[in-house]
């Protein structure tokens, strides 16, 4: 158990370098190749007028003339130990973790990360929440009576679930819950700042996102529940009198959740790193929607960030469904 | 009828509805399964009775309804069914003990399973759930009955384990389903179902999945613990070899009817089923000659739903001509008293019956 453990998070970590590596290289190796000079890039940093002088001054302090090696390591360095950046008239100091410089507001990535994420971090977990219950809920009574009118009904709502994209649900809930019913208001308000109205603001995009989600998950449980129930120890269960609910529970669902548990890490991670959809609809200021604005200014190093960040989110949560995984399944922890 | 129970042997059907005074009664038992293509009629009248102490082996092929019997007895076709159009129809009477099982509360049923009676399954690693340890099913097993503490449970399952011959029982009881070998786990499953030791044992082919040594193993332990628990037990089996290790008395099944029934000493000395002869015939001995080839039963088992007229054995069966009247195409045999306490269900004559088997088919046997 001890040794899988390890191995796992040493493979977790070996990971993260890959990623960083390769998400490095696509945004400040390719734009090179694609002929963006170390002079332009520069410039970026700079602003609106820059002249030749100061360009060279950001360039030998940002070392975007030194090979892609050297930069990638100035790079990782300054995510461990944090780095100096010396290009307008003051020198600043990025700290640990330091993710580089916005070129377009001139603020550290990692600190305008950390404020946008508890917008995101409410967001899916609120969601995520919803969706498990009344996911699993729905496909674990779906399951039991196939055929029935709850499973037809439950089964034809998930479907629309799964088809229709958030731009439609949200924007629907949008137009009928706030603008027309004026039921809950289309803002985040922090939740240190006033709990009530932070959950009033999250309801539209929780019950928007579970919708989607829980449509998916009720389906699978439901396949995962069929499956299961026919096996034979769920007639050995049933053999040595157990009462039906403790058959289903603990013989059956727990079974039944071990894909589920995988599929859940991947989308929770997914969300983390920036329910980019759902922010934009509701007009949310979280790690999506800063994203999709970085994108559309050219921005790379906030780019940068949130994919590393994303992808920090996604092997973490496999790292855990790993050791979820042998929590559940003893044969894991053998093989 | 009482004379034949007190013997303890499979006797006459008793009229619906009086009640039973064998321990195990089963009354025209009818278990049939709706689908879209037709009913499948897996079990259609079956009856036999069973003492403690005594072991009734039921015999037959696949599809013969020889589970599908265990299982009503267990309750096991209708708990956790919820579905109703899905649902066995179950008709006829399960008397366990003076109780009628098919008409009680579910609920009466499921207080029963495990305790009074409890079963044995074909694959023990697909029957114990992979996700515990060995020790927490059988635990799970006794607690549902016994209202003791988790530390109590877990002596008896070690205890359970070490009766049935695990070794270092304190130990293993914390292994889990896939740490233990094909013949440890049947074991395990033995130990669970005898936790809470039952009065009715149902082995339903507990040795096919298991090779040949392993399998003698397993016989002799069924064997002792019956001895020492004084239980009743139905061993289910396609495996002659293994009722004629156990049994006291064999039900022979076919297409969901039994066509002989009778001690173990009838069915093997005098068998009067042509069905019968087949299953013997078809069975390796070793006091037989080694250049003697097996014979085959011709034919595969009938389909359920549609059930051929007559005997349902007639298409299979190389006598079929012999009743007169093409009886057995046409008329339903039942079962006819051919010896004290020895049924068969076939429209031959005695005469003819005695003549085939002694001229043709003892000497192949």
């Amino acid at each position: 158990m001890f040794a899988y453990l390890i191995r796992r998070l040493m493979a977790a970590v070996v990971l993260l370098f890959v990623v960083s590596a390769i998400t490095y290289a696509i945004f400040f190796v390719l734009p090179r190749l694609a002929g963006s000079t170390p002079d332009q890039l520069a410039a970026q940093y700079i602003g609106k007028s820059p002249d030749p002088k100061t360009i060279d001054a950001v360039k030998q302090n940002l070392g975007l003339d030194d090979p892609v090696y050297v930069q990638y390591w100035d790079f990782i360095r300054g995510i461990f130990a944090g780095r100096e950046f010396n290009f307008g008239p003051d020198p600043a100091q990025c700290n640990v973790p330091c993710l580089g410089y916005s070129f377009r507001d001139h603020q550290e990535v990692w600190p305008e990360m950390l404020d946008r994420l508890p917008v995101t971090a409410s967001l899916a977990i609120g969601a995520a929440v919803l969706w498990l219950i009344s996911g699993v809920t729905t496909g674990v009574i779906s399951a039991l009576r196939p055929g029935s009118f709850f499973d037809r009904a439950a089964m034809g709502i998930a479907l629309a679930g799964v088809s229709l994209p958030m731009f439609f649900t949200g924007t629907v809930a949008l137009a009928l819950f706030t603008f027309h019913w004026q039921i809950f208001p289309n803002e985040f308000t922090p939740l240190t700042e006033n709990p009530v109205r932070w959950f009033q603001g999250l309801m539209l995009p929780w019950f928007s996102l579970a919708f989607l989600y829980s449509a998916l998950y009720a389906r699978l449980t439901r396949a995962g529940m069929l499956e299961t129930m026919g096996e034979d120890y769920i007639r050995t269960a049933r053999a040595k009198g157990l009462k039906e609910p403790v058959v289903i529970t603990r013989h059956g669902l727990r079974s039944a959740l071990t894909p589920i548990v995988t599929i859940f890490g991947m989308d929770f991670a997914l969300l983390l790193g920036g329910a980019v959809i759902t922010e934009t609809v509701f007009s949310f200021n979280g790690v999506g929607s800063w994203a999709v604005q970085s994108i559309n200014e050219n921005d790379l190093p906030p780019i940068l960030g949130v994919t590393l960040f994303a992808a920090f989110f996604i092997v973490i949560c496999n790292l855990v469904v790993d050791f979820v995984y042998a929590a559940i399944d003893p044969r894991v922890r053998v093989s | 009828m009482t004379g034949l129970t007190k013997t303890g042997a499979v006797g006459e059907p008793v009229p619906a509805g009086t009640e039973a005074s064998a321990f195990l009664d089963i009354r025209d038992l009818k278990v049939h399964f709706p689908t879209d293509d037709g009913v499948v009629k897996s079990v259609d009248g079956l009856s036999f009775q069973l003492e403690k102490g005594k072991t009734l082996g039921i015999v037959g092929e696949s599809g013969s309804g020889k589970s599908v019997t265990s299982l009503a007895v267990m309750g096991l076709h209708t708990a956790g069914q919820y579905a109703k159009r899905r649902r066995a129809q179950l008709s006829g009477e399960i008397w366990l003990n003076g109780q009628e099982l098919l008409s009680a509360e579910p609920d009466t049923v499921r207080r029963l399973r495990g305790r009074e009676m409890s079963m044995i399954f074909q694959d023990p690693l697909s029957a114990l759930h992979p996700y515990y340890k060995i020790g927490y099913q059988i635990v799970e097993a006794y607690r549902v009955h016994h209202d003791v503490d988790k530390k109590t449970a877990r002596k008896r399952a070690i205890e359970m384990l070490d009766r049935v011959g695990i070794p270092q029982p304190d130990k293993r009881v914390d292994d889990y389903p896939h740490q233990f070998s094909g013949g440890m786990r049947q074991r395990a499953m033995i130990a669970m179902a005898l936790v809470n030791n039952p009065e009715l044992l149902i082995a339903d082919e507990p040795t096919t999945a298991l090779d040949v040594t392993v399998q003698a193993q397993i016989l002799d332990l069924i064997r002792d613990l019956q001895k020492e628990f004084g239980s009743a037990v139905i061993i289910i089996t396609h495996d002659l070899g293994v009722v004629a290790e156990l049994a006291d008395d064999i039900v022979v099944m076919y297409g969901g009817r039994c066509v002989e029934r009778g001690s173990a000493e009838q069915i093997f000395d005098r068998p009067q089923h042509p069905y019968t002869w087949g299953l013997l015939g078809s069975m390796p001995r070793i006091d037989r000659e080694a250049t003697d080839r097996l014979i085959p039963v011709k034919g595969s088992p009938p389909s359920l739903i549609n059930v051929p007229s007559g005997c349902a054995f007639h298409p299979r069966c190389p006598y079929a001509d012999v009743p007169a009247d093409d009886a057995s195409r046409t008329v339903r045999p039942e079962l006819r008293e051919v010896g004290s306490g020895h049924f068969a269900a076939c429209h031959m004559r005695q005469e003819d019956r005695e003549r085939i088997y002694t001229e043709e088919i003892a000497p192949k046997l």
